[in-house]
């Protein structure tokens, strides 16, 4: 790592990345489902140094009656960072970026849930990332989809993603702050993997038509093996007590 | 041919594809789903697969829907001129009206409800109408239904309820006989028990919260009967 505003050396003489990854490998992750006692359901998400806390509440009684819908249970959605999730601080009062990830969170969510069966209710889905390290969007993605499935609420699928960022000409899986910052692309892509469709797809920089089918086969590559990590997280749940 | 990929009394996730080929399967649940000839679940379940031919899943979390005809526990929290407003346990409000209280014609200029029931009262109820565009009603004038005085009022996950009843209330049959003490189960993850003595309340309140913690597991019934006959022998009783 370097500091300042001298650009660090992002893939090495071997093709390893700045933190000693391949350019294929996801960070270290970790999942945790009912990590809060006073959320319907709550999880905790790990991938390298982001760390991600989801709250889902509902379906519950809207808190104002005209927020409700007579079809289906509205879905609320906030993504927050912490004062303290970045090395500056940052204002905890929601930014412009914030309410964006928001909106796209929830419409990746609205795709999976199936809302039509609690007409005139709301779930709210709060997303608190604790530490930011890139990926944060995919992070809250993921938490949000693990503590919906702790709170009981039925989904199509889980909902599985990663970042895939191009540094210095390179594809690279999963990427952080470092290589956000200082590579040419950032596209964080979220899949339902049982049934094979994408319900969150951004790019910020540029790709040839031919990285992004690169890019995309890494990332469902690398959103498989979080999957199966989600689906191993909430089974663990069960079978700890049901040992016997 | 259908093919499954479970067995019975699996835990299944959110995704799990549960058979293929399933055109001739029946679905008995709001938490299975269709896709490609494929059932899926949606929901963390217990898989329950009879004879081959039909799959139902019965939710480990979620909360509480409201049917028609369940017995529910419910609490008062509002009093209106001829209703009462109900919570019980669900993302929907109950009305409780006063004819389906009182055994005669209510007229509010000369009576007020606040003297039959009153916030913070706990009732016994059954639910007598829902159909998604109105709040449940329900209604106390059957046997049993009623106002709760004495006793206690437990409250766990909804969808741990049927194995507090266990199977044809074999789990409630054991719990009446082990502790004699009377239990009125709510579906709405209620529970009232009114106990003949402290020591037999807090066994049953311990027994019914291992239950809920255990719910997804097997041989529940027997494993609670000893946690019960333990308890006993160690306070005396």
């Amino acid at each position: 790592m370097t500091t300042g505003d001298e650009k660090p050396k992002l893939i090495d003489e071997n093709g390893l990345r700045h933190d000693g990854r391949r350019p294929d490998e996801l960070r270290p992750f970790k999942f945790e489902v009912g990590v809060l006692s006073n959320a319907d359901g709550s999880s905790y998400v790990r991938m390298g140094n982001t760390v991600a806390v989801a709250a889902v509440y509902g379906p519950r009684e809207p808190i104002a009656k005209f927020m409700s819908h007579p079809g289906r249970a509205v879905l609320r959605c906030r993504y927050h960072m912490a004062p303290f999730s970045t090395k500056e601080r940052k204002s905890p009062a929601p930014s412009r970026r914030e309410v964006e990830l928001s909106k796209v969170i929830r419409e990746a969510l609205e795709s999976v849930i199936f809302t039509e069966l609690f007409p005139r209710t709301t779930i709210d889905v709060f997303i608190e990332i604790l530490q930011a390290d890139g990926g944060t969007r995919i992070a809250g993605l993921i938490a949000a989809s693990l503590a919906l499935a702790d709170a009981g609420i039925p989904m199509r699928d889980l909902v599985a993603g990663v970042a895939v960022g191009k540094v210095n000409g390179t594809l690279v899986l999963d990427i952080d702050e470092v290589e956000d910052n200082y590579g040419e692309a950032d596209m964080p892509i979220a899949f339902l993997p049982a049934l094979g469709e994408i319900v969150l797809f951004q790019l910020n920089g540029v790709l040839t038509p031919q990285e992004l089918k690169e890019a995309m086969d890494m990332a469902w590559k690398g959103a498989l093996k979080i999957y199966e990590a989600e689906k191993e997280t909430l089974r663990k749940k069960y079978l700890e007590l049901g040992g016997e | 041919m259908v093919k499954f990929h479970v067995k019975d009394r699996d835990i299944v996730l959110p995704g799990d594809v549960i058979a293929e080929d399933a055109s001739g399967v029946k679905i008995r649940s709001i938490y299975l789903t269709r896709v490609c000839g494929k059932i899926l679940s949606t929901i963390c379940g217990l898989v329950h697969i009879v004879d081959n031919k039909e799959v139902d899943l019965i939710p480990l979390e979620g909360p509480y829907i409201p049917r028609v005809d369940d017995i529910v526990i419910g609490l008062i929290i509002d009093i209106g001129l001829t209703h009462w407003e109900v919570d019980i346990n669900s993302p929907y409000t109950a009305i409780l009206n006063a004819n389906e209280a009182l055994h005669k014609q209510f007229n509010p200029i000369h009576d007020d409800l606040r003297r039959y029931l009153s916030v913070g009262d706990y009732i016994v109820a059954k639910i007598i109408g829902f159909d998604r565009s109105r709040p449940p009603m329900l209604t106390i004038k059957e046997k049993g239904l009623g106002r709760i005085t004495g006793g206690k009022v437990i409250e766990i996950k909804p969808s741990r309820i049927p194995r507090v009843v266990g199977k044809k209330g074999s789990m409630i049959t054991m719990l009446k006989n082990e502790t004699t003490c009377d239990i009125v189960v709510g579906q709405n993850g209620r529970i009232w028990i009114s106990c003949p003595s402290k020591e037999l309340e807090d066994i049953l309140t311990l027994a019914i919260k291992k239950i809920e913690l255990e719910a997804h597991t097997s041989g529940l019934t027997s494993r609670i009967r000893e946690f019960i006959m333990k308890e006993k022998s160690e306070r005396g009783i």
